[in-house]
């Protein structure tokens, strides 16, 4: 990918960092001292989800070979074909020689021939960029070749952060997939008398641990359509179908959110940034889609389903918020997240003693000021030694962040709650708070503490030392 | 000798293969006070992070010289540099091994002279030992990377016995171990004992045992390895009576130690099963002048006991193995011992040894390759890393989880294979698995015992003019 390419999409108008920084987004990296990511990561977290396309990384096997069938996205069957890692893992003549392209193409062949996929994505890597293998002319041969579509995903590592890839993923989509299908008919079995179907999307669902189950049946039941979630549980006609939304969620990551902005320049589709995190702010998803939509009818029984939902969780809930009120919550998350979570936490009666915001805008940081208050702590050295720092200045009961902190907290003896992608548990949703409070308890109250905390018995004051004893 | 087939196809699917550069971080990570570094994307770094931190579960001190699009074409040398003098400034390591990938070795990165760069712009980082290696993704796997590691640690570190006045045997008692990436820290720690309980002090190269054995540290927060083998140990290797190399894969790095220090070595390809458990007791005894310690005459009568116990659901058992050419070899070994057959074998790179098993065919390649391999080869039960788990469903067949990675299998990591009692383990797993999944004959009703309204799903039914061979057929 060009460096103007890459330039033009760091520099998104809908993103609040834009004003403040005029080179664009992202500090460079400092080797030594940097964690986080890829650009190729980004791209793969965005669409690896798509399930029946097969998803080939072309080049050597590190890309793909240490990281597939390592996500929590979760599909509802049928073709599973993203569990499959598929790689063209080049070798060393590949590269010197020069055979890469080939194999590539043979590579596509192969996975159509064995699978019938709907689709190939091709993501680009930084070894086959940096030896300049034209990847955009080996799928438009294969496309006409093998008559199926074949998506160069140009996400090279070295191009950037994750953030990039994930933009790179979404711009890809809409440039090359959105707007080459229409919807399928609805389904005779699906239409209910006097329920008029509206069709939405949802941009940067990921269905982690199948959390989106939680949430689906609630817009069936409203008559919202949900064309594509991009991508969790989600099939390549989808992606292709997205023009004909009414209205669009950004849900996830501001990464996406020149999907949510394109879509709106190319087809007028209105759209807001949401969570499916914590009761306010699931209701608040609701309401904006019914605000959006501006269906008189919907809006009615949109407000009729809050209320009956939240009536429901908020009984659910009790028992489980008499046992967590009070606690003491480090969170470090990045971006978006951060004010999404800290609200389910105070939905359960928990208090958020600080938060990360290394990757939020201005606009998610006067949110988070807004929920926590004007001295809000915000974390944006997110270093273990810095979190655990804090975690002790401010006497908090425990951590919740990515699994990359979830060892380092654990042998500091803090209890630990893991919310990103490799997670196993399904927050989101009313029905996703339930397993939110059990997961906190499970950790906050669990009868391990003093025992991996104090010291062994013969260690203890008092104790003789070992050679006294005789 | 076995047949082995070569890579035949353009895309591997499911792939059974680890990075060079993944595995050569492990071999650092058994050392004392290290950081490794990934000379190359921030991604390389985050993935081979994440996929260590899930094999087991522990924080995995890894860091990146964040190559980016700019330094990949006009250079990278200054962010190596300046990488290792953060690293040293931030976190003062005994030692910083540095790992190419395939972005790095593309560009054509010179690590030795950037190295030595870095020494003259850094004198006041002199104490600090570091330790280059080549390790391009696109060749190799995590076991050739990890010897790879072995090796340069060897060349960088051991310095040669007439320099540096060491005589082999003038510490009679040591005993240097090198061993290769298919021991987990549980065998590490197994073996010292082992060796310990002749008397023996061993010096282990790298000794994973003691940094990711999983244990909780009273230091709450380290950004470096807190175990391993210590630095100051490398200057005695030349001293020991004799080394000795586990794993076949750690060959070229036994011959450079011998060439470096003069001190004769024994050979192992690994110590799975009886007869190699056997040979190193013997040769343990030989070194150290003591009888086999009655803990371990037990150990082997356990064994032998397990063996007659276990035989009847091991003997003729059709197994698929998938793994690093060394665990490849440890199973052949013990599954030979008790009478099963490798009926499908594969390995995500050639290795030498895989010329010594006693298995038919052995293909390079991937999952899927061994699947279809299995499938034609009526394979009963499937040895793989964690990827395993969906071939072994689709093929319908337990898995019995070995290798990397494992991240659904708790202590998985940990869990010891070798030795006696590793042995005695392995081959009661592999024979509850293959209980649980015995289905026996299915069952078959007689013609003349249908009563009408039994209620057979399909088939015939007495009374009707179908031959008995129908409902035989039925039953297929």
């Amino acid at each position: 990918m060009k460096a103007q390419d890459i330039k033009a999409l760091l520099d998104e108008p809908a993103c609040a960092h834009n004003t403040h920084k005029p080179k664009g987004g992202c500090t460079r990296p400092k080797p030594g001292a940097t964690a986080g990511g890829c650009a190729f990561d980004g791209a793969q977290i965005a669409l690896l989800p798509v399930a029946d396309v097969a998803h080939i990384v072309h080049g050597p096997i590190a890309c793909a070979g240490n990281t597939w069938d390592n996500r929590g996205t979760r599909s509802s069957g049928g073709p599973d074909l993203f569990r499959l890692g598929m790689t063209t893992d080049l070798t060393e003549q590949d590269v010197i020689m020069g055979r890469s392209e080939k194999r590539l193409f043979h590579a596509i062949r192969q996975a159509v021939e064995a699978h019938q996929p709907p689709a190939v994505f091709v993501y680009n890597t930084c070894v086959t960029a940096l030896i300049g293998d034209d990847v955009d002319a080996v799928c438009k041969a294969a496309q006409e070749r093998f008559g199926v579509p074949v998506v160069h995903v140009d996400a090279a590592g070295f191009y950037g952060s994750k953030n990039l890839g994930n933009r790179i993923a979404g711009e890809t989509m809409v440039k090359k997939v959105v707007g080459t299908r229409e919807p399928d008919p609805i389904p005779a079995s699906a239409t209910r008398p006097g329920i008029r179907v509206h069709q939405v999307n949802l941009i940067a669902e990921y269905n982690i641990a199948g959390e989106f189950w939680h949430v689906l049946p609630l817009f069936d039941e409203l008559g919202l359509r949900i064309l594509c979630t991009l991508s969790g549980d989600a099939r390549f006609h989808q992606i292709q179908s997205m023009h004909r939304s009414q209205a669009n969620m950004l849900v996830c990551s501001k990464a996406m959110i020149n999907v949510a902005r394109k879509l709106e320049e190319r087809y007028g589709t209105p759209w807001f940034e949401g969570s499916f995190y914590g009761v306010q702010d699931m209701s608040q998803a609701l309401r904006d889609f019914a605000c959006l939509i501006d269906d008189p009818d919907l809006t009615r029984r949109t407000e009729d389903l809050i209320a009956r939902e939240e009536s429901r969780i908020h009984a659910a809930l009790e028992p489980w918020r008499d046992r967590l009120r009070g606690k003491r919550v480090l969170l470090y998350t990045g971006g978006v997240k951060s004010w999404s979570v800290v609200s389910a936490l105070q939905d359960l009666g928990m208090t958020v003693v600080a938060t990360g915001t290394r990757k939020s805008t201005d606009a998610d940081k006067a949110r988070i000021r807004q929920l926590m208050g004007e001295d809000a702590v915000m974390i944006e050295d997110g270093s273990p030694a810095n979190l655990l720092r804090i975690y002790e200045e401010t006497r908090a009961d425990m951590l919740i962040a990515g699994g990359r902190n979830l060892y380092t907290a654990l042998k500091a003896r803090m209890p630990f709650l893991d919310i990103n992608q490799e997670r196993e548990h399904a927050y989101a949703g009313y029905e996703g708070m339930l397993e939110l409070a059990r997961q906190l308890a499970i950790t906050l109250e669990s009868p391990i503490w003093p025992r991996v905390r104090e010291p062994a018995p013969w260690d203890a004051d008092g104790m003789p030392a070992t050679s006294e004893v005789r | 000798m076995p047949e082995i087939l070569k890579r035949n196809k353009a895309l591997s699917v499911s792939p059974l293969k680890a990075s060079q550069p993944l595995g050569g971080a492990l071999a650092f990570l058994g050392m004392d006070r290290t950081m490794p570094m990934f000379h190359g994307a921030q991604g390389c770094t985050a993935f081979a992070k994440v996929f260590l931190v899930r094999h087991f579960r522990e924080p995995i001190p890894l860091q990146t010289t964040a190559m980016d699009q700019v330094s990949a074409v006009m250079g990278a040398d200054e962010a190596l540099v300046e990488g290792l003098a953060t690293i040293c400034n931030k976190s003062a390591p005994a030692l910083i091994g540095i790992v190419t990938t395939g972005l790095s070795e593309t560009e054509g990165a010179d690590i030795h002279r950037v190295v030595r760069e870095f020494r003259m712009q850094h004198p006041e980082f002199a104490q600090v030992a570091v330790v280059p290696v080549n390790t391009p993704d696109y060749c190799g796997s995590a076991e050739t990377g990890f010897a790879l590691a072995v090796t340069a640690l060897i060349d960088t570190l051991v310095p040669e016995a007439k320099a540096a006045g060491t005589v082999p045997g003038s510490r009679p008692r040591q005993l240097n171990v090198l061993v290769g990436s298919s021991l987990t820290p549980g065998d590490v720690d197994h073996l010292k004992e082992i060796i310990e309980a002749f008397d023996l002090e061993p010096v282990v190269l790298p000794d994973l045992s003691a940094s990711l054995d999983g244990h909780l540290d009273e230091a709450r927060l380290s950004a470096l390895t807190t175990g391993g083998t210590p630095l100051s140990a490398l200057a005695t290797l030349g001293n020991a009576q004799a080394t000795l190399v586990v794993g076949a894969s750690m060959a070229t790095a036994a011959d450079l130690l011998k060439a470096r220090t003069g001190v004769p070595d024994l050979r192992f390809d690994g110590l799975m099963g009886m007869d190699a458990t056997d040979e190193l007791l013997l040769t343990l005894s030989r070194l150290s002048g003591r009888p086999v310690p009655a803990r371990l005459r037990r150990q082997r009568a356990r064994l032998q006991d397990a063996m007659l116990d276990t035989h009847f659901m091991m003997g003729l058992a059709r197994i698929a193995v998938a793994g690093e050419a060394d665990l490849l070899a440890g199973f052949s070994a013990l599954l030979r011992e008790v009478g099963s057959e490798v009926v499908a074998a594969a390995v995500p790179v050639k290795a030498p040894v895989l010329d010594r098993l006693s298995v038919r065919t052995i293909k390079i390649g991937d999952l899927e390759d061994l699947e279809a391999m299995a499938r034609e080869q009526g394979a009963e039960l499937l040895i793989a890393n964690a990827h395993g788990v969906a071939s072994a469903q689709r093929l319908g067949i337990p898995l019995l989880r070995a290798g990397f990675p494992q991240y659904d299998w708790l202590g998985g990591f940990q869990r010891t294979w070798i030795g006696y009692g590793g042995a005695q383990q392995a081959l009661f797993d592999l024979a509850n698995l293959r209980v649980a999944s015995h289905h026996g004959v299915t069952p078959y009703r007689s013609i003349y015992d249908r009563s009408p309204d039994t209620d057979l799903p399909e088939g015939p039914r007495h009374g009707t003019s179908a031959s008995p061979a129908g409902g035989y057929a039925a039953c297929h």
